[in-house]
This record gives structure tokens, sequence and C-alpha cells, in this order.
């Protein structure tokens, strides 16, 4: 598995080829499409984590050293934050996820949506994930 | 007719490049920009006046005292209430609320009810479940119709001699409906209930006469009527007000303190502890004037055809679904389009610069009544154009093709 730093490098230049805001969004609206559907059985008030206005849900799962993250959202440019976050951050080791710093999200210009109004979720998402992170790191 | 262009110069924010392009705010169910003349008024205040109200003998506290009752003066001809001692001043709409629901529930007992619409603000539920679970008292619900408007028989079969308050918007916050609430009023108080009106989104373009609509209680906020925050009003009866206990302790609201026993000021000041917003409250009085100046019957006819284009506008997209009334409806639109998440569109549409809300408008339950999780909501002002709305609609189309 390559680097969280890498593949956080990698993305920065994707959307460093985008001229305009437009095909920035449309873009991360496409990321959002075509990450799968999470099942409805999935969908439970245990994996939710509750935005102001729109809803994830996440799920955690440890394969040998490494934890592997599925998620869902209800709004699709939440969702394409969400494709971003697992191409990072899934099949990373606890360790990694726990320590990262997420840099690519100002690079990229969509700090915005990781605002402290909780609107979509996607901070207590992030939390969530290194807490999960922190969790089986010690078991 | 007013002119919208002399309008638009009073506000200079209005003038902005948000994400490089020129600001639409279409968010004023939230809160309005404010005119020239009340910026300029809360600077002058604390270069000017500043001073602490009903207390020093001073020159510029006399000054600040002044200025501060003059404005409660203002708001009782603004309201046409009878007596100045019935305008209580309060942070927002949120505010009064509660100060009646904690201090009004001296009425309330085991087994009465307080009655509440399906439509109401989360700042006109939650007070009043707190004082109904603390008085053990019943919260009844009036539904609404699929059209956005009160039930208004299922209103009647609620009421009954247990009812002891109905609290009720004026307008919804989200569907615009303008509810009919003399009517309700008239009805309530056949039941000797009183009655308790949330004017939040209506006093900034309906013409108030709380004495002829015979309203118990009223209130709002100035900072949606061009004013500043952190102001707000709560009208009541003398009668009923002199019966209440204080909400608060603290300076200001007393006659004489004593340890064996505090004697409480007269109104309104019995209900206004410690130091107010005294630069807001002075300040609002210059949107009063602003709003008079314009003309509240002005103001309602601009916003009703802004209304009445958006909504023919949205229409011609298609999978536009608008809720609420079609008619005795404010300057408000919710909506959705099929299959895409409100939220979605408001991203898009900030990088547009257009400020619109979505979510749920603090009225979770008017949302599962439609079984969605928010709405895109437009809501116009005074200063807003068709222009306007023509380049909102071109976003929307955007927003949608993007989405879609
Ligand atoms: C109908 C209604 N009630 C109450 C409120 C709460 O007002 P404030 O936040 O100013 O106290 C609002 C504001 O959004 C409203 O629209």
């Amino acid at each position: 598995m390559r680097l969280i730093d890498e593949i956080q490098q990698e993305i920065i230049s994707d959307f460093n080829l985008f001229s305009d805001w437009t095909q920035k969004y449309e873009y991360l609206i496409d990321l959002g499409k075509e990450l799968k559907v999470l099942d409805a059985k999935h969908k439970t008030e245990e994996n939710l984590i509750k935005g102001c206005q729109s809803n994830v849900w996440l799920i955690a799962k440890k394969e040998k050293n490494s934890i592997v993250f599925t998620a869902d959202s209800d709004a699709i440019m939440t969702k394409g934050i969400i494709a971003l976050l697992i191409k990072i951050l899934s099949n990373q080791t606890p360790k990694d996820i726990t320590n990262c710093d997420l840099f690519f999200i100002k690079k990229i210009g969509l700090s915005e949506h990781l605002s402290a109004t909780r609107a979509n979720g996607l901070l207590s998402m992030i939390k969530q994930m290194k807490l999960y992170a922190y969790g089986l790191e010690n078991k | 007719m007013i002119d919208v262009s002399a309008v638009r110069n009073l506000f200079p924010i209005l003038n902005q490049k948000i994400n490089n392009h020129d600001l639409i705010y279409l968010d004023n169910g939230a809160t309005t920009q404010k005119p020239n003349s009340v910026t300029r008024s809360i600077e002058d205040y604390y270069k000017k006046v500043n001073s602490n109200v009903h207390r020093g003998a001073h020159y510029l506290s006399n000054l600040s005292t002044e200025k501060y009752e003059q404005t409660r003066e203002k708001i009782k001809n603004f309201i046409g209430a009878k007596k100045t001692c019935e305008i209580i001043l309060t942070k927002g709409t949120t505010d009064s609320i509660n100060l009646i629901a904690n201090t009004f529930d001296s009425n309330i007992n085991e087994g009465d009810e307080v009655i509440i619409s399906e439509m109401e603000h989360h700042s006109n539920i939650v007070p009043w479940q707190i004082c109904c679970d603390k008085n053990k008292a019943v919260l009844k619900v009036v539904p609404i119709l699929n059209s956005g408007e009160i039930d208004f028989d299922k209103f009647q079969s609620l009421l009954s001699k247990k009812t002891k308050l109905v609290s009720i918007s004026h307008v919804s916050n989200v569907l615009g409906t303008i509810n009919p609430i003399k009517k309700i009023i008239d009805l309530a108080h056949k039941f000797k209930a009183k009655v308790f009106i949330d004017g939040a989104q209506a006093a900034s373009h309906i013409k108030l006469d709380v004495q002829k609509l015979n309203v118990d209680f009223y209130c709002f906020s100035a900072h949606k009527l061009y004013g500043p925050t952190g102001v707000g009003v709560l009208y009541g009866k003398e009668s009923i007000l002199n019966e209440l206990e204080p909400y608060q302790g603290g300076g200001e609201m007393i006659k004489s303190v004593d340890f064996n026993k505090t004697t409480y000021a007269d109104l309104p000041h019995k209900f206004e502890a410690g130091t107010p917003n005294i630069a807001g409250v002075v300040s609002f009085s210059k949107s009063i004037d602003f709003l008079e100046s314009v003309g509240l019957d002005n103001i309602k006819s601009h916003q009703e055809k802004l209304l009445q284009y958006a909504t023919k506008k949205l229409l011609e997209i298609k999978d536009v679904i608008i809720y609420g009334p079609k008619h005795q409806k404010a300057a408000i639109i919710s909506f959705n389009i099929k299959n895409v998440h409100p939220y979605d569109v408001g991203v898009l549409l900030d990088k547009m610069g257009i400020a619109i809300r979505t979510g749920h408008h603090c009225a979770q339950p008017l949302m599962k009544k439609y079984n969605i999780p928010g709405t895109i909501r437009l809501s116009f002002a005074v200063y807003n154009t068709t222009k306007e709305i023509d380049l909102c609609i071109d976003a929307i189309k955007k927003s949608k093709k993007m989405l879609t």
C-alpha cells in the first residue's frame, strides 16, 4: 500500500489540472456517483454520523494489519469527499491513520466542506475514522 | 412602488463579490442585511453616547436611557400597542418565547394543554415541551394540510377548557404560509386560552395592530427587520404581564432588594434583568425608521412580486417541487429537485455567489411530515430584484445539470 502522503499528493496534482471550480465540482460529483452505495442493511443508527444537513454512514473493519473503511452519504458532494478520504485512509495501518495530517483538503480548496458548522458530518467522520484506528491500534 | 436601486444603495454589503460573483443574498428568512443608518447608529452610539441605562444620573447615562426608551416608544407605535410598558425588550424571538414559557407556566397545571402547530420553528416547540414537562401538562400539535396550511378543523377540535395557551407562528419560516391568526386568536379566546404569536417572519412586511388582533403575546427579532442581532421584542397585554412572576433576577428588574424580601420593578423593567444590548436597541429605532420610510405596504407588494416571479420561473424547471401554499404566502419559497439532495444545490449556488439556505430550517417535525431531509429555501427582502432571481434560476439550472 502506498503511503498516505503519496496518495494525498496525487490527489492534489489531479485537482491542479482543473482550471475552474465547475470542473473541480463535476469531478467531485463523479467521484460521489462512482462510490459504491452502502447496502441498506448497513445504514443503521450505529453506523450513522449525523450532520446538520446530510448524513454519513461509516463502517470500519480490520483486515490483517490495516483498516478497511466503507462509507456512504445521502448528499453527492459529501460522497465525493468521502471517496477521497477512503482512497487515502482505507487499507492503511491504524498507526498511520491516527498520525496522519490530511493536508490535501486545504490544498484542493475544499476546506469549507469541513467547517465547524457540521453541516455534512464530514468533520465528525474524519474524527470517527481516527477514533476507530486508535481503538484498533491498541487492540 | 419602491426604487429598488435607491434602497440597495443603503446596503453596502450587497456590493460584494463572493466566490468571484456579485453577491445575491436570498437568505433573508435567516437574517436581513442592515442599512447604513443602522450600522452608523451602532458606531455613533459607542462613539458618542455609550453609558449604562436607568442607572447613573449623569448626562450620558440619561441620554442613553432616553434613546433606549425612545426605541420602546417607537416599537409600541410600530405594532399598535396601547402602552410602552407592554413592550419588553429581549434578545430575540427565541428569548421572548422562553420568557413566556417560563413565566406563564404559573397558569399551566397538571393536565392542562398547550397547543402549537406542526409547522413551528424549534424555538416555538422546545420551550413549550420543557414547560409542559415541568408542569405535567400536555403539548398538543395541530397538523397541517399537504397544502401547507393549518388544519383549522383539527385546531378547532383540539381546543377545550384544558387549553391554556396556543402558540403559533404568524408566518412559517419554511413554507411562507401566512396563518389566519385573527381567526385563531378569536377562536382560542372563546375557550379562555391565551394566544402567543411568533411573528419572526411576519413583522418585516405585515403591518401589525396588536390591539385590533387582540393577541395576548406577540414577538419578533430585530435582526429579521433590517436591525441588529441580539435584540428582540416581546409584546404582552399589560394585565397579563402584571400577573406573571419575573423570568430572570438581577439588576434593573428590582425596586428594592433585601435579604428578607425583594420587590420587583414595574413593567416593563420587571422582565429586563441585567444590562441589555443598548447599542442594538437604540439602533433598532433606525430600522423601524427605514421600514416606515419605505412603507410596509410597499415592501409587501415588492416582495409579493418577487415571490410570484420566482415561483413561476422555478416551476418552469422540470422536477422542481415547491412546498407550501399557493396563496396567503410570504416571500419564502421552499423547494426540492427530484433525486437531488438540497445540500448539494446549496453548495453549488454558494460557488456562484448566491446565499440561500438549505436543510431543515429548524423545523424537523415539518420535514418529517413531508418525508424529506430538508429543502432549498429562497427568501426575499426589500432589496432583492427580479434580475437576481433570473441569475439564481440560471444557477439552479446549472446545479441541476451538474448533479443529475
Ligand atoms: C418562525 C421563527 N421563529 C423563531 C425564530 C428564531 O428567531 P431568533 O433566532 O432570532 O431567536 C425564527 C428564526 O429563524 C423563525 O423564523
